[in-house]
């Protein structure tokens, strides 16, 4: 193990990627087995929900022949499995309609959502935890931590429902309440559907990224060099944001690449509040139906973005820490041994 | 013309208003080196950084006036300061390791401050002086160097690029702050050279802090000494160093380890007060062997002696010179190897697969120190872990009175885990911070010798005898007492497994030097008294000869020279051991 770990490290980052997609394999492999036994363990029979009001023993028979609920589960597994390795989840319960097929438009739409959310979301929080850093215990500060303190604390179902009061409903009545998307369309051909959706995942995503940039952001404004920066009389602005900024997002990152693989997960919940047809309302609908085939896909899907996001964010935090990066970089290699081992002094 | 003009300064803490540092004065000539010593908590730290119009958090310059080049700074607008600051007046912090941005190249860093500062010149202009630089501090200026970041440097090197910033507009005055402690000797003499020759050539006037007398008196043409928050003897080199009358500087002076190997060195009791808790009068008097009624009463007045020299003390005409008391030579003879304490034989250390130690041969007897000496990545502190029983990582033989030690600490016997302790280089690192000392030291009585209740208190008070600490001590915790006070706990500790050996990792370095001396002192006594053996290790050369019968001298991963510490200190047989001596700083 420890030579492979060698041999990755030594080989910069190209490699150091590659290892970390082949390493991802198996936890994508282990993640499907859970996905597939929690799906098998909802309650509940395909057979009968398919079948509803029709059912008689013999078209149960059929039908449980015909999905290959008699097989052993592991069978059934390795089924379900190697389809997933062709992007061939089966066909849905209700329908004969593949699966992928309906999934392909719902997906852009909830990419659309979370690609929306995290642009707005993830330099607003920065903005945010940078200046509440600089202004540390003055009234910017302390509001804005008491603001994203009280929207962690809510259920991000709640905030829609504040949002909709707000801004659709009681209060003003500026923004769709429902996002009326026709079939066929994809989301940004009607952006003032997307705002109310968007500003949700925002309000849900902001508190934790920006109390983590604040807190990292103290931290570096307190250590020597910050101090170094100002005994050589640079200006405030230049200590923040050349000698400050750049040291405070690398440990932010990971946090970032975790809220935006919780949007994937959050957004399930804003989507059946704001009827958005992305892949949440698919879920919520296939979940009341029984259709697993559905449930197995996006819930392997969700997953598999955690791992891709966290390999993501592992390379993020390489490219902006020079430490790690001339690391990794396979020029500078030698010059690291070369300070490793006390310079030319 | 003094560039620099420090009159009457107090710096207080603005909450309760208690004074950090008292009625500053001195001043300095261009291209003169103030050197200005003390103690932890003295307030030379906050003096020196004062002087950039810089306090820290919670702290004001209250009165007094600072001139720098005629600039005041006192009360100064911080957009006037940061005209000065990196300019006229710059600063060379005291742990580049910390002090350089780890995100910037080093080129950014020193072109920075000449763009703030001479926004008037061009780009090439600025990197032609970022070269110029460089080359005056002994660093390439090629294109690869320049982009470097501050990791892919020695400890040495960034030292010189923060000097090469400091020095890059051309300053006024400099402003160092022990810019030397965590390097090695070779190292610290070139550093101290150049900053030395870059002070001397272009006429700049510096104040150098630090701790280290000897560094001190090696570089400085005056020296300002502090306690407790004031100046309170200052003059010429000489003046200081050998013709003081300030009881405080005279018995610094003696607590200073001897590279020579002339003197003992002897402690001062006690230790420096806190701002909070400074006594009325004297601030030494309580520690001081000359104190009379009135020193407890009465602050003394700024006396001056001669056109330069200056002092506060009330008894300095009479106080008494304390004659150095002269070392005995110990080289001894190797006694045979049945009665070895510890016998390390053809151990080969190794971190995976990167060999660190090569064939490192060492013996201590009973009662006896080995010190082993090298510079940092020279492996000792390998090889003392390994005798310790935290690193096994290697392959050769460590006997125990002629019994094979197991490699790690848990395959040893309790016996053998008893009789040898280890004292860590951090106090504050090595002692849990949520136990009070008594519970610290009797832990051991408990596990070595199933001693609870009454019996294990005598014991715990024996102890604290024994290192000098008061009794009262057992309720405290780690975080109420002083460096110097954990150092004696965490040797409290060992010696309550009653240990054979003692592995004794750097446990000075986070020390002032008069702690430090007490502490050498003690373990000297206790070496007398038990018979217990010690392995010393430590990069100070000096301290070396206050302690040690038997030196080795260790450069990556091999001991160069073993010997009696006197022969080998007196005729160097390895280059090696020859240039450590010549770059250890001493008084001269």
């Amino acid at each position: 193990m420890k030579r492979i770990r060698d041999f990755f490290n030594q080989g910069g980052l190209l490699l150091f990627v590659v290892g970390r997609v082949l390493a991802g394999i198996p936890i994508v492999v282990a993640l499907s087995l859970l996905v597939f036994m929690a799906t098998q363990a909802l309650p509940g029979d395909a057979a009968v929900a398919y079948l509803a009001n029709t059912a008689t023993p013999e078209r149960l028979a059929l039908i449980r022949e015909q999905l290959h609920l008699n097989d052993p589960i592991w069978l059934q597994y390795i089924h379900w499995a190697s389809g997933a390795l062709r992007f061939d989840f089966g066909t849905t319960l209700t329908g004969e309609t593949q699966v992928t097929t309906i999934l392909a438009e719902r997906i852009q739409n909830t990419l659309i959502l979370m690609g929306s959310s995290g642009l707005v979301a993830i330099p607003l929080s920065i903005a945010i935890g940078v200046y509440s850093a600089v202004r540390r215990g003055k009234l910017f500060d302390n509001v804005s931590s008491l603001i994203t303190l009280v929207l962690a604390a809510l259920p991000e179902f709640v905030v829609a429902i504040f949002v909709v009061f707000l801004l659709a409903t009681n209060v003003f009545q500026i923004f769709p309440a429902i996002a009326f998307i026709d079939p066929g369309t994809l989301a940004w051909s009607r952006p003032d559907m997307l705002v109310l959706p968007t500003l949700t995942l925002v309000l849900a995503v902001t508190p934790y990224v920006s109390r983590i940039m604040r807190g990292s952001m103290i931290e570096v404004m307190e250590s020597e060099y910050i101090q170094m920066a100002r005994l050589k009389g640079l200006s405030e602005r230049t200590v923040i944001l050349r000698h400050a900024l750049p040291n405070a997002i690398a440990p932010t990152i990971q946090v970032i690449a975790l809220q935006l693989a919780w949007l994937a997960g959050g957004v399930v919940v804003v989507e059946a509040v704001f009827a958005y047809p992305g892949i949440g309302t698919v879920m919520i609908d296939s979940v009341k139906g029984r259709d697993l085939p559905i449930v197995q896909a996006i819930t392997l899907m969700i997953a598999a973005l955690y791992v891709v996001l966290n390999i993501l964010a592992d390379i993020g935090t390489i490219l902006s820490t020079p430490r790690l990066r001339t690391k990794y970089a396979r020029k500078n290699v030698k010059s690291d041994v070369f300070a490793a081992m006390g310079g030319d002094e | 013309m003094s560039v620099v003009r420090v009159e009457n300064v107090d710096i207080s803490i603005t909450r309760g208003g208690i004074k950090i540092v008292e009625n500053i004065s001195f001043e300095i000539a261009p291209g003169e080196i103030l050197g200005l010593v003390g103690e932890s908590g003295s307030g030379k730290t906050t003096v020196s950084m004062a002087l950039l119009g810089h306090t820290r958090k919670g702290a004001v310059i209250e009165t007094g006036s600072i001139l720098i080049d005629g600039h005041q700074i006192v009360g100064a607008k911080e957009e006037d300061l940061r005209a000065l600051r990196g300019g006229i007046i710059a600063y060379v912090p005291q742990d580049p390791g910390t002090a350089l941005n780890p995100g910037l190249r080093i080129s950014k860093q020193i072109v920075e401050s000449l763009e703030k500062h001479h926004p008037e010149q061009s780009a090439e202009v600025h990197m032609a002086r970022v070269r110029e630089i460089l080359t005056e501090v002994a660093l390439p200026s090629d294109k690869d160097f320049l982009m470097r970041y501050p990791h892919q440097l020695s400890g040495g090197q960034q030292q010189r690029v923060a000097i090469a910033i400091a020095f890059a507009c051309r300053p006024k005055v400099i402003v160092c702050d022990e810019p030397t402690t965590g390097l090695d000797v070779t190292t610290q003499s070139r550093v101290l050279a150049t900053i030395r020759a870059l002070c001397r050539e272009h006429g700049v006037a510096a104040l150098y802090v630090s701790h280290d007398l000897a560094v001190v008196s090696e570089l400085a043409d005056n020296v300002a000494v502090m306690y407790a928050g004031k100046i309170v003897e200052i003059g010429n080199r000489d003046e200081i160093f050998f013709h003081s009358s300030h009881p405080y500087t005279r018995r610094l002076i003696r607590a200073l380890p001897d590279i020579a190997g002339r003197n003992q060195i002897l402690g001062i009791a006690g230790y420096a007060p806190m701002p909070w808790e400074r006594p009325a009068g004297c601030a030494f008097a309580p520690r001081c062997a000359d104190a009379q009624a009135i020193c407890s009463q009465e602050a003394p007045a700024h006396t001056q002696i001669t056109q330069t020299h200056f002092i506060d003390c009330h008894r300095y005409k009479d106080a008494t010179k304390i004659a150095p008391t002269p070392r005995v030579d110990r080289d001894v003879v190797s006694a045979s190897g049945d009665n070895f304490l510890l016998s390390i034989s053809a151990l080969d250390g190794f971190y995976g697969s990167r060999q660190v130690l090569f064939d490192t041969n060492i013996h201590i007897e009973p009662g006896e120190c080995v010190a082993l000496v090298g510079e940092s990545g020279s492996g000792k502190t390998t090889l003392s872990r390994c005798i310790g029983g935290l690193h096994d990582d290697y392959t050769g033989e460590i006997t125990y009175f002629g019994q094979v030690l197991g490699k790690h600490a848990m395959e040893r016997k309790k016996e053998q885990r008893r009789d040898i302790q280890y004292i860590f280089q951090s106090p504050y690192a090595s002692i849990n911070p949520r136990r009070p000392i008594g519970a610290t030291i009797g832990r051991q009585l408990d596990l070595f010798f199933g001693l609870k209740g009454s019996e294990a208190q005598m014991r715990i008070k024996e102890l604290l005898d024994l290192v000098s600490l008061p009794h009262s001590i057992v309720t405290s915790f780690p975080d109420q007492l002083s460096g110097g006070e954990r150092q004696r706990v965490a040797i409290a500790r060992a010696l309550a497994a009653q240990p054979k050996l003692i592995v004794c990792d750097e446990i000075t370095s986070a020390l002032d030097v008069s702690v430090q001396a007490s502490v050498i002192e003690t373990l000297n006594q206790l070496r007398e008294s038990t018979q217990v053996g010690l392995l010393f290790v430590t990069h100070n050369l000096a301290l070396t000869r206050t302690i040690a019968d038997r030196v080795a001298v260790m450069r990556k991963g091999t001991i160069v020279e073993y010997g009696g510490i006197d022969s080998v200190f007196n005729s160097p047989k390895a280059d090696y051991t020859s240039r450590l001596l010549e770059h250890t700083p001493s008084l001269k």
